[in-house]
């Protein structure tokens, strides 16, 4: 029957050949710390398996002995107890040793973990809303403080550290390919460094229970060569450009009279809000609403539309827009680039 | 061993009667030299529950009261089941929108809520109010009243969490409800105060739980049963009993602060006024860590009652088991902080409770390796609680394992509220606790019933159970290291988890099925089953020198115990003491350490009081929800009640 | 199963004082899991306290007088207690009456004065965490003093009536003694905590 238990276990091995390419998969590290950690964990995986079958073999042991003679349970057999007593001591000794084995090395480890970031030149604070991320590229000139939401450029090769707080509640920030999570909490504030060895989007996700919409609230760090980040970092500082067409320009008056202003900041416009997401380059973002959706006009109008169908219970009210109007907004943002 | 041995005559101090003021004793009628079935009419007229409604709410024997413990956190187990069935159909493919995200964490909540506070804690409490006071052999739990009092106030609590779902207010902040979330600014409405209060509430029941095993195991144990002749089941709950001692406390001061952020405007976990957020979390996870323990070490005590009946010898290592349940109960207070390593903690601070974490493993490895060695001496007898026993080796060692890599401080921070931890929690809970209580419900069905279950569906029921379990719960390691964090109500197709999550889901139904299989055998046997007799797998602790289901006085005669397996020393005759009244519930009290007869002390009789303490205590509770001046109007009717119930009413009992 | 009698239990007493009676047990059970919880209140305090650089929040010192006079009245009290005590152990009815109306009048003069102390605590509690840590920590401790000065008067009135002439109720009264000791002890840190470590900082 246990070979029943092991038939129906098969299928996880393939499932586990398929998996490890994952998008936002620990197991596929595309930093130097996820890297440790992911041969921390294939290392403790591997210990803890040897572990596990030396105790399932000592389990199946008396299923293949023959049965106690007689039925005296108080008569024991005075030797056989004393060499019992020596297996469990020096299992209990080995155990120890492999224990204080793993202590050490999840110490050292975290050593490693620790000088990544040591010589990092960039500073960015990410701070954790329902359900959104703030993200502000830190500069000693105000001028050259950016800040934008969801999506974090970062120069690929380069560490960087990000400092993690939060205004509302608890949040955790997990890019699981590049580095373990870090808590936001309000009133207090994180360092996480991270380090993407080479160009490309890593997806990641709030890891702590944070209220209604903690399912979609998502983030990309996108790691790009030295001059490629340049270039966004200061096309990101320039303010929104003008909009393009005529349907656009009567977006940008609607928006700005309606109560879009109270919560949305559009840089070189009376737009100043700060308690929703920066819209200044908001089309040049790969996704809206967190990783809710992918950017496109399509889905720019429908989050406008029904943002509660969309994602219940997030701080984005439902505008009252005809559909013309609706256009007319999708149209501005969408050239927001 | 000679009656002298037992009775130390150099304890018995005789009061002075000339000296104090007191009533002259009134003699009854002793059972010395009685017959037995005349033995049989005055103990049954004396301890029995009295009949009809209004006797059954009065019951105070510790039997009467377990059943309905047990039964009523079965109840709560298949509720929490129900939860978990919806949350996993919700879950078998991306974007589903069968469940939208209040419900769903209003559901995962519950289930938390449920699984540890309404059915964990209370059913190895349960378990131990049936068995502790059968086990040490005497005739009831020490004070009854309060055990009395602590099941009204658990039924009550979890019919308050239920209700509230039922009403759509139930608490949407997750089990340990973390502030700010469930503070005063986050979580508006009642949601939040239903957790707060309904948390300080039951955590009452397990606290006078705790206290009166702990004084049961110490002070009613039977002529003989010294510290070394304590069956290990009692250690395991005289340990978790104060593990909850010192643990509950701290759940309590932590709801009790919340509600008053929440109802008075304190500030303490207030970050803009001088408070903190993560002090919350201190103080829950201090509680929250050994709360494992709380719900663990019972079952290690199941296995080491188990264990020994079906490998026929005494378990092997006796002594080191015992230490380690003390090792473990310790222990479990300084890890607390490896639930918070993703808060930021200072690294020193961190690695230390590495350390921590990780020597617990040590005491958990030396009760394994005792366990197994027990089972060396031969094939063992193979039914189906040992097959449930096999199963919680498979299952917790992993489990255990996998604890070993969350203490582990860097890996900890890619696996913390992840799928991979809802994995572990689950291998040690359902592991480490569930798989042993239903062992432990197929071999002590018999003694609480009087009738066997069947033997047949109990392996179709194991392996529906092991297999359904893996399938579910094996898959979730993955899915958490491939980046799906716990408590999101749905996930995005792109990220490639849809047919894992499928599959996890037809393993959670298979699960939940052989739960359906396990209520269809329990009702059966009830029924239908084979008569049991008092001891139908020749064990040797006390509970089953008794007749199948116990007689409301447990035992005719107080067992005088001479051996750790009292039954298999003593084949031909037990040994008894004599000498207690019959018509006055009379039990015996012994000294702590060497269990020297000492005093013959009256049980409590049957009372309404403490139901109507338990209704003065849970309307104030609820009403506090709703204003903070409920304590100042609850007050009367709580003393009015609590007077009521320790007035002496002229019973004999109350004489002397 | 066969029996055969091997221990005779008839000339035990029916009751004892002190720790071979279970409701003395029971008693410390419940002192354990009330002093565990005294002890993480404050040890949230020390938290916060340590927290915060600018502990106490710049507010005022709370005035000391009201809590000093109960810390003396609680440590004066102690006396008659254990006089009381020697007469419960003696079963010796007179005195013990005499001696639980003195308990129950020093059990109600600290409540009195109780009344005073919290608007000396100079800050209410809503508004900062150490006013309302204060308020806490003063409030639970009130909760404790009331709920036992409430036990100690029943009990003083049930041993007037024909019940107290009863080993276990002598008993109950040195359990009342114990836990009255419980109430004194778990106020001194408390006394500390609240008056004087302000002071400190």
């Amino acid at each position: 029957m246990k070979r029943l238990a092991f038939m129906a276990l098969a299928p996880f091995c393939v499932l586990l050949l398929q998996g490890c390419a994952g998008w936002q998969s620990a197991l596929d590290p595309k930093g130097p710390a996820a890297g440790e950690l992911a041969w921390l964990i294939w290392f403790f995986t591997a210990l803890c398996a040897v572990v596990w079958v030396l105790v399932m073999i000592a389990l199946a042991a008396p299923l293949v002995m023959r049965s106690r003679p007689g039925d005296e349970p108080l008569l024991l057999n005075a030797g056989a107890e004393r060499r019992k007593m020596r297996v469990v001591v020096s299992a209990v000794g080995l155990t120890a040793i492999i224990l204080i084995g793993l202590t050490l090395l999840s110490f050292f480890a975290n050593r490693t973990l620790a000088a990544i970031g040591s010589d990092a030149a960039l500073t960015i604070r990410v701070t954790g809303h329902q359900w959104w991320w703030e993200v502000r590229y830190e500069n000693a000139t105000p001028s050259r403080i950016l800040t934008t939401a969801n999506e974090v450029h970062i120069p690929a090769g380069e560490p960087v550290r990000l400092l993690l707080t939060s205004t509302d509640v608890i949040h955790s920030f997990w890019i699981p390919s590049l580095a373990g999570k870090l808590d936001l909490i309000p009133g207090h504030m994180n360092v996480l460094d991270i380090k993407a060895d080479k160009p490309g989007v890593y997806r990641g996700q709030c890891a702590e229970f944070c209220g209604a919409q903690h399912a979609n609230m998502g983030t990309f760090i996108i790691a790009e060569p030295r001059s490629k980040f340049d270039a966004w970092l200061n096309d990101q500082l320039q303010p929104a450009g003008a909009p393009a067409s005529g349907e656009a320009k009567a977006g940008a008056d609607l928006f700005l009279k309606r109560p879009c202003v109270m919560c949305h900041r559009i840089g070189g416009t009376p737009a100043g809000g700060t308690v929703a997401p920066d819209l200044t380059h908001i089309a040049s973002r790969k996704t809206l609403a967190a990783g809710t959706l992918t950017m496109s006009r399509g889905n720019l109008a429908a989050w406008i539309a029904d943002p509660q169908g969309i994602k219940p219970g997030s701080h984005m009210p439902v505008a009252d827009l005809n559909g013309d109007e609706l256009n007319a907004i999708v149209a501005y943002l969408e050239g927001l680039k | 061993m000679s009656s002298a041995d037992v009775t130390g005559d150099r304890h018995i101090q005789e009061p002075d009667p000339a000296k104090g003021d007191l009533a002259p004793e009134r003699e009854g009628p002793r059972d010395t030299g009685m017959d037995d079935a005349s033995l049989h009419r005055w103990l049954e007229r004396t301890w029995r529950t009295p009949s009809g409604i209004f006797g059954a709410l009065s019951s105070v024997d510790h039997k009467v009261i377990a059943r309905r413990y047990l039964i009523t956190a079965f109840v709560f187990l298949c509720l929490g089941g129900l939860n978990a069935v919806a949350m996993r159909i919700q879950l078998s493919g991306p974007q589903r929108g069968l469940i939208g995200p209040d419900l769903y964490n209003q559901l995962f909540t519950m289930h938390g809520v449920t699984m540890m506070f309404l059915f964990a804690v209370p059913i190895v409490q349960a378990t131990g109010i049936y068995l502790v006071p059968l086990m040490v052999g005497t005739r009831n739990i020490a004070f009854p009243r309060l055990n009395a009092f602590s099941y009204w106030i658990y039924v009550s609590g979890g019919a308050f969490a239920w209700v509230s779902f039922a009403l759509n207010m139930a608490p949407d902040v997750g089990w340990f409800a973390y502030v700010p979330l469930s503070g005063p600014e986050f979580a508006s409405g009642k949601r939040a105060d239903v957790w707060a209060q309904m948390i300080t509430y039951t955590e009452v029941s397990s606290l006078a739980v705790a206290v009166a095993t702990i004084v049961t195991v110490f002070k009613q144990r039977a002529p003989g049963m010294s510290l070394d002749k304590i069956p290990l089941y009692v250690w395991a709950m005289l340990v978790t009993s104060f593990v909850v001692v010192f643990a509950m406390p701290a759940v309590m001061i932590t709801s009790t602060f919340l509600i008053l952020d929440r109802l008075v405007g304190t500030h303490i976990f207030n970050p803009a006024e001088g408070g903190d957020a993560l002090l919350f979390q201190h103080l829950f996870w201090f509680f929250g860590h050994p709360e494992v323990y709380i719900i663990f070490l019972p079952a290690t005590g199941m296995v080491s009652s188990i264990i020994p009946a079906f490998a026929r010898r005494p378990t092997f290592g006796h002594l080191g088991l015992v230490l380690s349940l003390f090792a473990v109960g310790l222990l479990s207070f300084g890890l607390w902080v490896h639930h918070m390593f993703a808060t930021g903690l200072p690294k020193l601070g961190a690695s230390f409770f590495t350390a921590s974490s990780m020597m617990i493993a040590i005491p958990n490895g030396v009760q394994i390796f005792c366990w197994l060695a027990t089972l060396w001496d031969g094939r063992p007898v193979i039914r189906t609680p040992l097959l449930f026993v096999f199963g919680f080796f498979f299952i917790f060692v992993i489990g255990g394992l996998t604890g070993v890599m969350l203490a582990s401080v860097p890996l900890d921070l890619q696996v913390h509220d992840t799928y991979f931890v809802v994995a572990h929690f689950h291998y040690v809970l359902i592991g480490g606790s569930v798989f042993p209580l239903l062992g432990a419900a197929y071999f002590w069905f018999p003694k609480i019933s009087g009738r066997m279950m069947s033997e047949r569906l109990g392996r179709w029921h194991f392996w529906l159970a092991f297999i359904g379990f893996n399938a579910a719960f094996f898959p979730m390691h993955l899915v958490g290291l491939w980046g799906m964090p716990r408590r999101v109500y749905t996930y995005p197709a792109e990220l490639g988890w849809g047919n894992i999550n499928l599959f996890i889901s037809a393993g959670a139904l298979l699960f939940f099925l052989s739960f359906v299989l396990f209520t269809f055998n329990l009702v059966h046997g009830a029924l239908k089953g084979t008569s049991a007799g008092n001891n139908p797998w020749d064990a040797g602790t006390l509970e089953w020198a008794t007749s199948s289901p116990p007689p409301s006085y447990n035992f005719a005669r107080i067992p005088v115990v001479t051996h750790i397996e009292p039954l298999w020393a003593e084949r031909e005759a037990l040994p008894v003491a004599t000498g207690l009244r019959v018509d006055a519930r009379e039990l015996l009290i012994s000294t702590v350490a060497e269990a020297y007869p000492d005093i013959r002390e009256k049980s409590a009789t049957p009372s309404i009081w403490p139901l109507l303490a338990a209704l003065a205590v849970g309307g104030t509770f609820l009403y506090s929800i709703f204003t903070p001046w409920a304590i100042v109007w609850g007050a009367a009717p709580i003393a009015i009640t609590l007077i009521g119930w320790f007035w002496p009413k002229g019973d004999p009992e109350d004489q002397e | 199963m066969k029996q055969r009698a091997a221990a005779d239990l008839s000339g035990l007493p029916t009751f004892g004082h002190g720790p071979r009676s279970p409701t003395w047990w029971g008693t410390l059970g419940f002192m354990a899991l009330e002093g565990t919880g005294f002890a993480l209140a404050a040890g949230a305090y020390l938290y916060l306290a340590l927290s915060w650089p600018a502990w106490p929040l710049s507010a005022p010192q709370p005035n000391h007088w009201p809590g000093t006079i109960v810390t003396i009245l609680f440590v004066v009290s102690l006396v008659p207690n254990h006089i009381l005590h020697r007469y419960a152990k003696q079963c010796s009815m007179v005195p013990v009456r005499i001696g639980l109306v003195v308990m129950s009048l020093l059990g109600i003069a600290p409540l009195v004065v109780r009344w005073f102390e919290f608007p000396a605590l100079n800050i209410y509690w809503d508004t900062n965490a150490y006013g309302s840590m204060l308020w806490v920590l003063l409030g639970l401790h009130t909760t404790h003093l009331i709920t036992d000065v409430g036990d100690t008067i029943v009990l003083t009135v049930l041993m007037f009536t024909r019940h107290g002439y009863s080993g276990r109720r002598f008993g109950d009264v040195g359990d009342n003694v114990f836990y009255w000791d419980f109430v004194v002890l778990t106020w001194i840190p408390i006394y500390l905590l609240i008056y004087w470590a302000p002071r400190l900082g």
